[in-house]
Parts: structure tokens; C-alpha cells; sequence
């Protein structure tokens, strides 16, 4: 037992994560005939919450459901892993990286997400308020305009040979090169890195 | 364009499983999908799919690691759709499996180019999202009230934009 939670604590490998990530497309359709998604969910807490009589919040949002069970599962997922299977090493970056990101003016490298940014006292920073407030606008924005995120368009559409995914991926790809190479260094400066 | 026929339009492209019989899934049935998900939180935990790092790996092109999962992700779904497809595999309740067609429009331009830029910001779609928040980063909270916000502005203002 203790074994395999040594096993288990190490990250995995691609080839490993990828896989099962695939496989949830055919688990969710074959428990209930759903079509895997996540960024719907974002929708259907408007709906449920603040419809404010806006057609596009006027659905059955019961019958989706499902779909925040999900969601709610993903983050027990997180609290799970951090709780018993977390990996005692740091998280190991490519170097290039790390360089790339020291020249903007990063410094630990330690945890999972930068904390000199993402921990509550940077949050009523102009950092803050850009890497959390503006970045999780433009996630939730652009996620329902494109009508899907990585796992509905990337994954699932894609895998069900839709072309309009594809090309919402590609735009999804060049909205993050343009913001990494173009944006974040002027961004990052004016923030106060 | 009408409002109602925008609505419409989303409703079936995003909710793919809208007029199919799935009354009565209330309850019990419903913690099954917590426990995909729970599966599926713990692999974007250990895979370190969640961190920020991992993502800018990615937009610089520095590491394949993101492309191996996201690809063999992929091609996993596929395989397993054409199978599902080519022996007409039912539900466990046994209706046959129906997947909506994506309508291309102009939104998956526009918006899958403001995500892009989201994703390299927050260094998280939203399912990374739920689960850095699990892991602990409790700030990314606000993260995710904002991305519920800026779904909201999206609502209030799908009519007139471009499509």
C-alpha cells in the first residue's frame, strides 16, 4: 500500500495523464449520455444565481446539473490530491523557462502556481487584480463566446472530428502566444515586477 | 439577429444533450458524475496540468509536455468515439449515445482568441481553475467568480456581438 502511494505521489507522466483524461469523453457518455464540458458550467451558475432575465441564462438549468456536480467533483479532486498524494518534490520546470520568466521578473519556482502572484495579500495589487480579476474575466468572456473551453472544443469536439473546434483551439493557442511573447512583458512591468 | 435565435444556437452547442430523455437523473444518480470529476481533479493534480508553469512551458514552446497530454487526450477520445460509434455502444440505461454537432460561427474566433489570452494569464481553463482552488490556492476564488462574471457580461451582451 504504502508502494503505491509512493507510486501514485509522483507527477505522472503524459502519456499516462493524457490517456485518462481522454477517457472521461467516453465515461460521461456512456453513464448518461454527456458531452464533456467545462466552462458550462460557469453558465449555469449565472442561470442559477443571477439570470436577471437574460434570454441566454433562460434554459433549463436543472437538467444541468450534472454538469456542476462535475465541476464540484474536480475540486474535491484537487483537495484530495493535496491532501494524500501530493508530491514531495517541487514541481521541476524547463530551464529555458525558468530563465524566460526570471528575465520578467520572477523568482520562486517552487509551488504549483507563482506565488508572488496568486496568494491573497497580491490580491489588491494592480498585479493582482491583472493575474486573478482580469485573467479570470477574460477566461469566463471568451470560454462562452467561443461556446467552450479546452475540454469542450480541444478535447471533446475535436475528438468527435468537429472542424469548429479546431479552429476555436487554434484561436485559443494564438490568443496565448500573443499574450505570453507580446503582452506579458510589457504587462508584467507595468504591474511592478 | 434575434436574441432568441442566438440563444438557441448556444443552447445547442453548448448543451449537446438538451432534448434527449434524461428525466429523473436526480439525487444519487447525479454523484456519479462527482466521482468522474474527482477522478478527473486528481490526474490535473498529478499531472500538474494545474500549474501555471506547465502553461507558459507551453505557449513558449519549451516543453511538450502540455501537447503530449492534450494529445493523447485527444486521440484517446476519438478511438473511443469511433468505437462507440461503430458498434452503436448505448448508455448504462440504454439509450442510444447522441453527440450535438459544433455550428461553426464567428465566436470561435473572437472569443477562443480572448480565452487564449486569458489562459496565458491565469495559466488555467476552467477546469484547472476548480482544482487549484482544491489543491489550496484559495485566492484562485476570485479567479473564478470573475471568469462567472465575465460569463455573465457574455450573456448580457451576446446579441450584439459579432457572430
Amino acid at each position: 500500500m504504502n508502494e503505491f502511494l509512493n507510486w501514485v505521489s509522483q507527477p505522472w507522466p503524459w502519456y499516462i495523464a493524457g490517456p485518462m483524461i481522454g477517457l472521461t469523453v467516453p465515461i460521461l457518455l456512456i453513464i448518461g449520455n454527456r458531452s464533456f464540458g467545462i466552462s458550462s458550467s460557469l453558465r449555469h451558475v449565472c442561470a442559477v444565481c443571477v439570470p436577471a432575465k437574460i434570454p441566454f441564462f433562460q434554459y433549463n438549468w436543472k437538467e444541468e446539473i450534472w454538469n456542476l456536480m462535475f465541476v464540484t467533483g474536480v475540486f474535491l479532486g484537487g483537495v484530495v490530491a493535496a491532501l494524500f498524494l501530493s508530491n514531495p518534490e517541487t514541481i521541476v520546470i524547463a530551464e529555458s523557462t525558468q530563465r524566460d520568466l526570471r528575465a520578467l521578473g520572477l523568482t520562486d519556482f517552487n509551488s504549483l502556481l507563482p506565488a508572488e502572484i496568486f496568494s491573497w495579500e497580491h490580491l489588491l495589487t494592480l498585479k493582482g487584480f491583472f493575474f486573478m480579476v482580469v485573467g479570470g474575466f477574460l477566461v469566463g468572456f471568451g470560454t462562452r463566446y467561443a461556446g467552450g473551453c479546452t475540454s469542450g472544443h480541444a478535447i471533446m469536439g475535436i475528438s468527435n472530428l468537429q472542424w469548429p473546434s479546431v479552429v476555436a483551439t487554434v484561436f485559443f493557442m494564438i490568443g496565448g502566444l500573443v499574450m505570453t511573447h507580446l503582452l506579458l512583458p510589457f504587462i508584467m512591468t507595468w504591474v511592478g515586477f | 439577429m434575434l436574441i432568441k435565435e442566438i440563444d438557441q444556437r448556444e443552447i445547442e452547442k453548448n448543451n449537446g444533450s438538451k432534448d434527449k430523455v434524461k428525466q429523473g437523473e436526480s439525487g444519487l444518480a447525479l454523484l456519479k458524475y462527482l466521482f468522474v470529476g474527482l477522478f478527473f481533479g486528481i490526474i490535473f493534480v498529478k499531472a500538474e496540468i494545474i500549474s501555471w508553469f506547465r502553461i507558459q512551458e507551453m505557449f513558449r514552446f519549451q516543453s511538450f509536455y502540455m501537447y503530449g497530454v492534450i494529445g493523447s487526450a485527444i486521440l484517446v477520445g476519438m478511438l473511443s468515439i469511433q468505437i462507440i460509434k461503430r458498434f452503436s455502444i448505448k448508455t448504462i440505461n440504454g439509450e442510444p449515445i447522441q453527440i450535438k454537432d459544433k455550428k461553426f460561427n464567428k465566436g470561435q474566433i473572437y472569443g477562443g482568441f480572448i480565452f487564449g489570452l486569458g489562459w496565458a494569464v491565469t495559466g488555467a481553463c476552467p477546469g484547472p481553475l476548480f482544482a487549484q482552488i482544491g489543491t489550496g490556492f484559495t485566492v484562485v476564488f476570485v479567479s473564478l467568480v470573475s471568469a462567472v462574471a465575465g460569463t455573465w457580461v457574455y450573456g448580457r451582451f451576446a446579441a450584439s456581438l459579432p457572430k
